[in-house]
């Protein structure tokens, strides 16, 4: 096997990505970028509404602190108070590099950046209403960030290997991880890629859902590979279901829609957010939007001849509002909807959005794992930003807007991290020729194997296991019936068959090695859902409906040996403002 | 029963391209074009090529010809496709074909960064962000929203002739999103890069282009305000 060497390697090409990427190509390392798919086909494309932080636009006394009060408010406590600290407080300047860079953001009659209210926003740590935080081009934010990194990675001559697909990590003998091995898609060759420092900017998994707002390659391959290395992963319990995707097709419709004054109808046309969160409204976080639909229509109100979904109202917006600040929204609804949102209200229901849990970080993006005494042990070599990591900014429930602030602020703080530490010079042993063939033994037993089950129908079965099983509400004895189907399934999928062996632009075997790394998320999900005995943020447990701070004010840590879950300590010591203390979350 | 003809072609097997028939029970459905090559994939032909990505219009990757017009397979639903009952698939055409409906983007990405698509400002940056009116900010409506599918290159006859030479109109809309930017202060260098007979004048405004963009966007139009700008440069 080819071995092709760097200083640095980021596996994913999405914005975390392409962040971290161009802070190094910038240093003058060896960096290379490694994208299942061309850069800008990536899933950062598809995020809407913005990209919130406290820029002081729309209200100049608006202060990073309120967005870190709201911050961990909306992570229901569970996120650490020192990442978010960083991530509000860094966030201006990453955003205003963006803009520097060309980033085209829709402008107020000052000439600044445009921001738009969005969910679980205030003023004055909650005391001072409704804040207006999330920096918008129009309802395309995330195609107008996605493309100014790939333009300012082109223009700073970043290496791309677009179309390799990374199927596993590479770990020495003394466990520190020293590249990946990857696929050309378009020739089939395997090649080692060895690097002294690995990011992971792979994205989230929401293809382990049936019913999602992610695209297809959205499977939760920094996941797997984590989990087959050894590496553990947090929180993974934590889903969050977007309120609004476009009942059917599953399609994303942004909160930036209620932020303009949209909002949620039920079968009677009753405004019910009003009941369930008197003060945000529609406005409330994500999780208690998301529930409170669910409750509507479990309890007769919802609409359509099945009762199975709500409608956004936006007619009252008028068509001039709606083309000029959401004309994307426009466009999707009347293809995907068959409703012109001008006219009708769109049909929408809770689905699949975002994983709040990942590869556990510290603020410069080191991974981490715990040892036997329930200490923070950094890996050497293995770094992650973005949403296959949890450095934890999001806790049990993300705030609309703040995935784009993430990956932007950590991607950046990885490769600002990663630069310094090569200046300082990184020293680890060369990978052996065992080391290289153990990483690269899941795909060769896939090419010699001949015979199991079919990629697609495995796929799906998991994906409705997923759906059925561990939801928007979750229940012991439900999960554990859950949990043995993917019992079932593990043997199944581990033995996947792909028929087609050809080398060139082979989809197929992508596809097969996709679904492995589906699975080991699917199987970390279900076992911490069901370890986790409480609700809190996007986990809700009808067998357990109370938040429970004595027990559960900490993170879940999950390893795949043994199917291990322990907890871990919540950060609550922020450098320059005092703790926020866990308080009852409404809105 | 939907009569489905897909181009296909695997390099290591295949001396040259043939179609082939799936028949796809659609169910009645108002599918999208996407949704039927899946059902082909999982039900059909696992070997079936093409790329995927969002499933929704926003990022570029199945450009496809489909019953003979350029569109993402994703947003292109079978009412507005199927003639006769009939859905034909081919690759974008002119770009070489790497396998089935893939094809080899290269071409298409080299004229994109040959028009420098990144904001030029060499002056300081402001501890904030640079301001820029509404007014000015909207001019890049209608430009910025690109995703590079290549629908609109691909379906141009100057491009199809002179690939490595003509920008195309995909290259050009973007070329004009810089120029038409209040922020950037590389306007002549632009320019002058783009002055010579094929970079910009192998256009002959058939509007190919903006007849098949999945975006609504208009290429053509674009290109339009860089001839002018080129000649009032060279007046």
């Amino acid at each position: 096997m080819r071995t092709i060497s760097f200083d640095g390697v980021i596996v994913g090409g999405g914005g975390a990505g392409m962040r971290a990427a161009l802070q190094l190509a910038q240093s003058g390392y060896k960096t290379a970028v490694i994208s299942k798919v061309f850069p800008t086909r990536s899933h950062t494309v598809s995020a809407q509404g913005g990209i919130t932080c406290a820029i002081a636009s729309a209200d100049p006394q608006d202060d990073w602190r309120w967005h870190m009060y709201d911050t961990v408010k909306g992570s229901d406590y569970i996120g650490d108070q020192d990442a978010i600290e960083y991530m509000c407080s860094v966030g201006p300047e990453a955003i205003f590099e963006l803009e520097h860079m060309g980033l085209p953001f829709s402008r107020t009659e000052e000439g600044r950046i445009y921001q738009r209210p969005f969910g679980g926003q205030s003023k004055n740590f909650g005391e001072g209403g409704q804040a207006a935080r999330t920096c918008a081009a129009a309802d395309r934010t995330g195609h107008a960030l996605l493309h100014t990194l790939y333009q300012n990675n082109v223009k700073n001559e970043t290496v791309f290997f677009n179309e390799w697909f990374a199927t596993d990590l590479v770990n020495n003998q003394d466990g520190a991880v020293v590249g990946v091995i990857a696929i050309c898609i378009e020739t089939g060759e395997t090649v080692y890629v060895k690097s002294k420092a690995t990011v992971f900017a792979t994205g989230g998994a929401g293809r382990i859902y049936a019913s999602t707002t992610n695209a297809h390659i959205n499977t939760g391959d920094g996941v797997g590979m984590a989990l087959r290395a050894g590496v553990p992963v947090q929180d993974m319990e934590m889903w969050q279901f977007h309120p609004t995707g476009i009942y059917g097709a599953g399609t994303l419709v942004t909160e930036g829609c209620r932020g303009e004054g949209g909002y949620l109808i039920n079968a009677d046309g009753e405004r019910f957010m009003e009941r369930y969160a008197p003060n945000a409204k529609d406005l409330a976080g994500r999780d208690v939007v998301a529930r409170s639909m669910i409750l509507e229509i479990l309890e007769g109100r919802g609409c359509g001849p099945d009762g199975d979904h709500v409608k956004l109202k936006l007619d009252h917006l008028g068509e001039e509002v709606l083309e000029s600040r959401l004309p994307g929204i426009c466009e999707l609804s009347r293809t995907f909807a068959h409703v012109d949102p001008v006219k009708e209200p769109i049909p929408v229901v809770p689905t699949c959005h975002y994983m709040m849990g990942g590869i556990p970080t510290n603020i410069h993006g080191q991974a981490l794992t715990v040892d036997a005494a329930g200490n923070d042990q950094v890996i050497p070599g293995l770094y992650a930003c973005g949403e296959v990591a949890c450095v934890s900014v999001h806790g049990a429930n993300r705030l609309g807007g703040n995935s784009l602030l993430d990956l932007v602020v950590f991607g950046r703080a990885s490769g600002l991290f990663i630069e310094d530490a090569l200046r300082q010079g990184i020293e680890m042993r060369d990978a052996s020729v065992t080391d290289i063939e153990s990483a690269n033994e899941r795909l060769v037993s896939l090419n010699e194997r001949n015979d199991g089950e079919n990629v697609s129908a495995l796929r799906r079965e998991l994906q409705g296991v997923m759906q059925n099983y561990f939801g928007v509400f979750r229940k012991g004895e439900f999960m554990q019936e859950g949990i043995k189907k993917l019992d079932d399934l593990k043997g199944r999928i581990d033995n996947v068959k792909l028929e087609d062996k050809s080398n060139a632009f082979n989809t197929a075997r992508v596809e097969c090695l996709e679904l492995q790394n589906l699975f080991e998320t699917a199987e970390a999900t279900a076992i911490v859902a069901e370890a986790r005995k409480e609700s809190r943020g996007a986990h809700a447990r009808e067998d357990f409906t109370e938040r429970n701070d004595e027990e559960w004010l900490c993170h879940s840590i999950y390893h795949r040996e043994g199917r291990a879950v322990s907890k871990r300590s919540v950060n609550f010591t922020p450098k320059t403002v005092d703790t926020f203390q866990p308080k009852v979350r409404t809105y | 029963m939907l009569q489905v003809s897909v181009y296909r072609f695997n390099p290591e097997t295949d001396a040259a391209p043939q179609m082939q028939e799936y028949q796809v029970e659609t169910g009645g459905k108002d599918l999208m074009v996407l949704d039927v090559l899946e059902m082909i994939k999982a039900e059909h032909d696992a070997s079936v090529t093409y790329r995927r990505s969002c499933r929704e219009g926003v990022c570029g990757s199945d450009g496809l010809n489909i019953n003979g017009k350029n569109g993402l397979a994703c947003i292109t639903p079978l009412s507005d496709a199927v003639k006769k009952n009939k859905l034909v698939l081919r690759p974008l055409p002119g770009l070489p074909v790497v396998r089935d409906l893939v094809v080899d983007m290269s071409l298409f990405y080299a004229q994109y960064e040959k028009i420098e698509p990144y904001l030029q400002n060499n002056s300081p940056a402001p501890a904030i962000e640079r301001l820029q009116t509404p007014e000015d900010r909207a001019k890049l409506d209608g430009l910025y929203e690109c995703i590079l599918c290549a629908c609109c290159s691909t379906s141009c006859p100057s491009f199809w002739w002179n690939p490595d030479r003509f920008v195309g109109p995909a290259g050009l809309l973007q070329a004009y999103r810089f120029l038409a930017d209040s922020r950037d202060q590389a306007t002549d260098e632009r320019l002058a890069k783009l002055d010579d007979p094929f970079s910009v004048f192998r256009c002959h405004g058939i509007q190919n282009c903006v007849n098949v963009c999945p975006k609504g966007l208009n290429p053509t139009r674009a290109i339009g305000h860089i001839r002018t700008m080129l000649l009032n440069r060279a007046a």
